[in-house]
């Protein structure tokens, strides 16, 4: 049916698509001096997120991981929007992501996420949230520089 | 007109009757598989997870309810005898499909899991000490892999692991070579449920008696698809799950060789387990009862029984040779689409496909193929140490029940190709 395959190309649009191919800012940064690891223990996705803190400021940020198209393209538009933000843009961020993915109503039009609105297709499909907010997770901890790995569980 | 024979015109085979199986029939017998997915006829292909159940399990569940529930081996009155009568008989019909000796070896678990933690917890933790070993191999599912990690480190043991070949293949030389003086326990899956691998269980049980320590057999992946006998494989444990032989959740069976469970202590206690209690002292039940404190699953044990009844009717070895058919089919046509990687090749295999698709997360192709109805199972499959043996985190895993068919995996085949133009 239609509607279904207009929820499938909800989902993977082009920009997902693109980046999951040729993810932005995969690498560490030299710079990094907090990081923290990911991991979704349900599908065995892995994702390392590095920052470099200057202050309370968000001077670089990178990722590293194996995951799927979700996961890949979620990590790479994110590290794009929080370069230069502070801690709590970046949270603020993160909890606007959560209600376009999980659906909440009118959480895709009064957000700052800009061009990560592509992602409000994923809300079609709850089993694929985790997918999409292992790296915001990851980031969570990176920015309170916790040692151990983060879960999505 | 000559007196010449016409030559008889026979109708052509109905193309549902495979290996002597009426396949529309059987699809029948299971209402679940008449649901639309997405609009979609649903293609469900994840039954090494869980499989369908036919009518006659949720019927004999319903009608146990509606007419014979009670408790069991306590009231006089009619109805706790004909629940007792009915647990006791869906007992018998597990020891005929299993062909253990006697029902006393049958055991009532709540699945596969809860027969090994209870063979841990009981004949483990009597006979493993510091310094002993259990042997298990790399293809083991967690469920046979975390209850030996618990028992090892509370006893200050060792965890052995005998390793795969590429083919996902147990190395039976190096298997053999890990039996050692030490061995107390030998743990390995009749069936790998991520590679399909079927194990030489004949002979690895023999490696292991001639040093004169016992096997205990994950049959989990094992009893939907093929004839087993415990008595034949001489294995001292047995443990599957109903769930995953067309019975109900919840309920499960620990077959154990009577010398073995009488010696070993209960694992929990309670009603049903004692023949007296005091303050002082309590003395255990015989068996099975030793082993099944509390109010059981009666309803869970009479499903099963429906369950292993109805498959024994149509037949296990026309099953396992249907299956065996649409897996060679499915492993063909799914191998020649660019881009696949079939993980497990083994030799002997039933029952599953596991493959990765160049391009496409195993989740991505989960999503795409659910959206065509078509139910697989992505993921590592509770088998992470076979994810990290051949260096992937996670495959796409095709697993096949009696009622599949061959135009499924025409749907599957289709499905993985479109899911390639979405990645392409």
């Amino acid at each position: 049916m239609s509607t279904e395959k207009g929820e499938l190309s909800d989902l993977y649009q082009e920009v997902i698509l693109e980046h999951s191919k040729a993810p932005r800012n995969y690498r560490k940064p030299e710079s990094a001096n907090q990081h923290a690891e990911g991991y979704n223990p349900l599908c065995g996705d892995r994702c390392t997120v590095y920052i470099n803190m200057d202050g309370d400021a968000i001077r670089d940020i990178g990722f590293q991981g194996s995951g799927c198209a979700i996961s890949r393209a979620s990590a790479s538009m994110m590290t794009q929007i929080l370069k230069g933000k502070t801690k709590a843009e970046a949270a603020k961020l993160f909890e606007e992501f959560h209600d376009l993915v999980t659906g909440k109503e009118d959480a895709a039009e009064t957000t700052d996420l800009g061009k990560l609105k592509v992602f409000s297709g994923v809300s079609k499909f709850p089993a694929r949230v985790k997918c999409a907010t292992l790296a915001w997770h990851t980031l969570q901890s990176a920015l309170e520089n916790k040692d151990k790995p983060t879960s999505t569980e | 007109m000559t007196a010449v024979a016409q030559p008889v015109v026979r109708e052509p085979l109905p193309r549902t009757v495979v290996a002597g199986l009426d396949l529309e029939k059987i699809r029948a017998d299971f209402p679940i598989l008449a649901e639309r997915i997405h609009g979609k006829s649903l293609v469900y292909l994840d039954n090494a997870a869980t499989s369908q159940k036919p009518r006659v399990v949720l019927d004999a569940i319903a009608h146990y309810y509606e007419h014979l529930n009670a408790n069991i081996h306590r009231g006089v009155h009619t109805l706790s005898v004909r629940a007792t009568e009915a647990h006791d008989a869906a007992r018998q019909t597990v020891r005929r499909f299993i062909n253990a000796g006697d029902t006393r070896e049958v055991i009532f678990v709540r699945g596969a899991t809860e027969a090994i933690n209870l063979v841990a917890q009981t004949y483990g933790r009597r006979h493993v000490g510091a310094g002993d070993e259990v042997l298990i191999t790399a293809m083991e599912h967690h469920s046979n892999i975390v209850p030996w990690q618990i028992l090892c480190e509370e006893k200050g043991a060792q965890l052995r692991v005998a390793p795969i070949n590429d083919r996902g293949e147990l190395r039976l030389d190096e298997f053999e070579k890990l039996i050692g003086p030490r061995t107390r326990l030998v743990a390995v899956t009749h069936v790998s449920n991520a590679l399909g691998t079927v194990n030489p269980l004949r002979e690895m049980i023999a490696m292991a008696h001639r040093r004169g320590v016992p096997v205990l057999v994950d049959g989990a992946q094992a009893v939907p698809h093929f004839v087993v006998d415990v008595q034949a494989l001489d294995c001292d444990f047995y443990a599957f799950s109903g769930h995953k032989v067309y019975g109900p959740t919840g309920i499960g069976v620990l077959y154990g060789k009577a010398a073995l469970l009488d010696a070993m202590p209960p694992y929990q206690g309670g009603g049903d387990m004692i023949s007296s209690v005091t303050f002082a002292k309590t003395t255990y039940n015989v068996l099975p009862f030793k082993f099944e404190a509390g109010t059981p699953d009666i309803a869970g044990a009479i499903g099963l029984g429906a369950a292993l009844d109805y498959i024994g009717g149509l037949g296990m070895g026309k099953i396992e040779a249907h299956e065996r058919e649409l897996l060679a089919y499915a492993t063909e046509a799914v191998g020649a689409i660019p881009g696949v990687q079939l993980i497990g090749t083994a030799s002997e295999r039933v029952g599953v496909l596991s493959f990765v698709l160049d391009g496409v997360h195993p989740h991505d192709l989960g999503t795409i193929l659910d959206r065509e109805g078509i139910a697989i199972r992505t993921g590592h499959h509770c088998a992470q140490p076979v994810m990290e043996r051949f260096g992937i985190p996670a495959t796409a895993r095709a697993s096949f029940a009696v009622y599949n068919t061959r135009e499924e995996v025409d749907a599957l085949v289709k499905g993985i190709r479109a899911a390639r133009e979405v990645f392409a």
